[in-house]
């Protein structure tokens, strides 16, 4: 059962047999999945979708794989949360969180590309798998990988925190730390994908793990009842995410799904220490200046994005814009939307709600608008990102307990 | 001045197969002018009509992305080391 006629370039529209393939052999640009959809619309139905399992594949004929998923079943359906305190707090009357902090199995959106790519190796009989990542796609990897019995070969740059590093060697997963950035590790993992008869989830399986992100859009599509948002608000890192929830949605217009029409203007988020796609958008192009990372996001740190160009031209078409924010910011988003919602997000998710804040005050987004900010990644994972006041020690007494009550209160 | 180039898998059906190429030059254009001679229509795989780097294409010298450095105009050191990498995907 496939619904994927093969593969075609972006740009050239060359078209090539579903295989691991970087991108197109002419032109060098990404290739996408070519679906069938006028045979998808005569299956896909909100009755059919709605009567299946709660994750991922019950969208599964937007999704390139040929045969039965084997893993990834607990991946998707992450809450949409109406954030009616963080409204409150940014000056607003209707917001939503989608909250992929808590994916499944690796607690980020990565769970659903990672689970994509896993499969197609599988499908493709590939000997092992493996990725270039600044962490969350690496502990994804691994646990899809794990679950699969495939071994891993995941490559991260030397610089990354200690839980990410820990929550991709527990899975067995052989872990290679990179003197360098991500960009720099990026370069090995072609290199080696060029040698080793591996998938490489970000370079050979690229054309069908991206894919996976689609999914974000056809979840905040149905949980809000069948209808795209007025605006969504993404974290940017290599582009592919924002753009890949924006085909989403269009798909689900295509195939008739929503009430409404897809007008949604999509708005990016990255730190200021790593831009390149927000500096773009500001400059009205989406010709990409590389630029070298240096910030506490590092899950957003690439400063050569592949799908940077298409992220840009996205933002710009669908009528939306780009922010970036200081590291402090980022912290302080973090802060945010942990008191207001209950909601501990890693760094990117602190960018995404400090951009918010901003383009709220910038009046790009108003304070009517159905709007939906992306929550891609947990706060367990960068614990590191945020120093707190160490918590008050007392002796198992009632006195002293009563003595430190007036501080605790004060501080709140 | 001898460079070794890192030829991806794409264009090895210009480079009879080679994955590594020895050419002479000062300069990364200059360098692409020798493969140029040598493989006709090398150039064009990698660099626009309008003679810039195709958007797609990252050329590194000695691991430093040419785009922070000269572009096309960048000297490169007799041995150095230069890749052709395809742009890919992350995260």
């Amino acid at each position: 059962m496939s619904f994927v006629k093969g593969l075609k370039c972006r740009e050239c529209e060359r078209t090539y047999p579903k295989r691991p393939i970087a991108g197109c052999e002419d032109c060098f640009a990404p290739l996408e999945a070519d679906y069938d959809y006028d045979a998808i619309s005569r299956v896909l139905s909100r009755e059919v979708i709605a009567s299946r399992e709660k994750n991922i594949w019950r969208y599964r004929e937007l999704l390139p794989l040929d045969d039965e998923p084997v893993i990834g079943r607990s991946t998707g359906a992450t809450p949409l949360i109406r954030a009616d305190r963080l409204a409150r707090a940014l000056g607003v009357e209707n917001l939503y969180i989608k909250n992929d902090s808590v994916n499944s199995p690796t607690l980020s959106f990565k769970d659903r590309v990672a689970a994509v790519a896993v499969n197609k190796a599988l499908e493709f009989g590939l000997e092992a798998i493996g990725c270039a990542s600044t962490g969350n796609l690496a502990n994804s990897v691994a646990a899809n990988a794990a679950a699969a019995g495939l071994p891993a070969y995941i490559l991260i740059p030397d610089s990354l925190e200690q839980s990410k590093i820990i929550a991709t060697s527990i899975y067995g997963a052989r872990v290679i730390a990179v003197r360098g950035n991500y960009d720099d590790v990026n370069r090995l993992c072609c290199e080696i994908a060029e040698r080793y008869p591996w998938g490489l989830v970000n370079v050979n399986l690229r054309p069908f793990y991206g894919e996976g992100s689609k999914t974000v859009g056809y979840e905040i599509a149905e949980q809000l009842g069948w209808r795209a948002p007025d605006a969504i608000v993404a974290p940017m890192a290599g582009g592919s995410l924002i753009t890949r929830i924006q085909k989403g949605l269009k798909e689900f217009e295509r195939l008739g799904l929503l009430n409404n029409e897809v007008r949604t203007r999509f708005f990016g988020a990255q730190a200021a220490g790593c831009n390149p796609i927000v500096d773009a958008v500001k400059r009205g192009s989406s010709d990409i200046r590389p630029v070298k990372p240096n910030t506490i996001a590092r899950s957003l740190a690439i400063g050569n994005p592949a799908d940077g160009y298409l992220a840009a031209s996205t933002i710009a078409t669908s009528g939306g814009w780009a922010e970036d924010v200081t590291d402090p910011e980022i912290v302080e988003g973090i802060r945010l939307l942990a008191e207001t919602e209950g909601v501990f997000t890693e760094t990117a998710g602190g960018v995404t709600v400090a951009v918010t804040r901003k383009l709220i005050e910038q009046r790009r987004i108003n304070p009517d608008e159905l709007t939906v900010i992306a929550i891609t990644g947990n706060g367990l994972k960068t614990q590191e990102a945020v120093e707190l006041a160490p918590p008050i020690v007392i002796d198992p007494r009632i006195g002293q307990f009563e003595n430190v009550i007036p501080q605790l209160t004060a501080a709140a | 001045m001898s460079l070794k180039i890192t030829v991806p898998t794409p264009l090895r059906r210009l480079t009879d197969g080679a994955d590594l190429v020895e050419v002479e030059g000062e300069t990364v254009s200059e360098a692409i002018d020798q493969l140029e001679a040598r493989y006709p229509g090398f150039r064009a795989r990698l660099c626009e009509d309008s003679g810039a780097l195709r958007r797609f294409i990252n050329i590194y010298v000695e691991g430093e992305d040419v785009r922070f450095l000269d572009n096309l105009a960048t000297r490169v050191a007799a041995g150095s080391e230069l890749s052709i990498v395809l742009a890919i995907a992350g995260g």
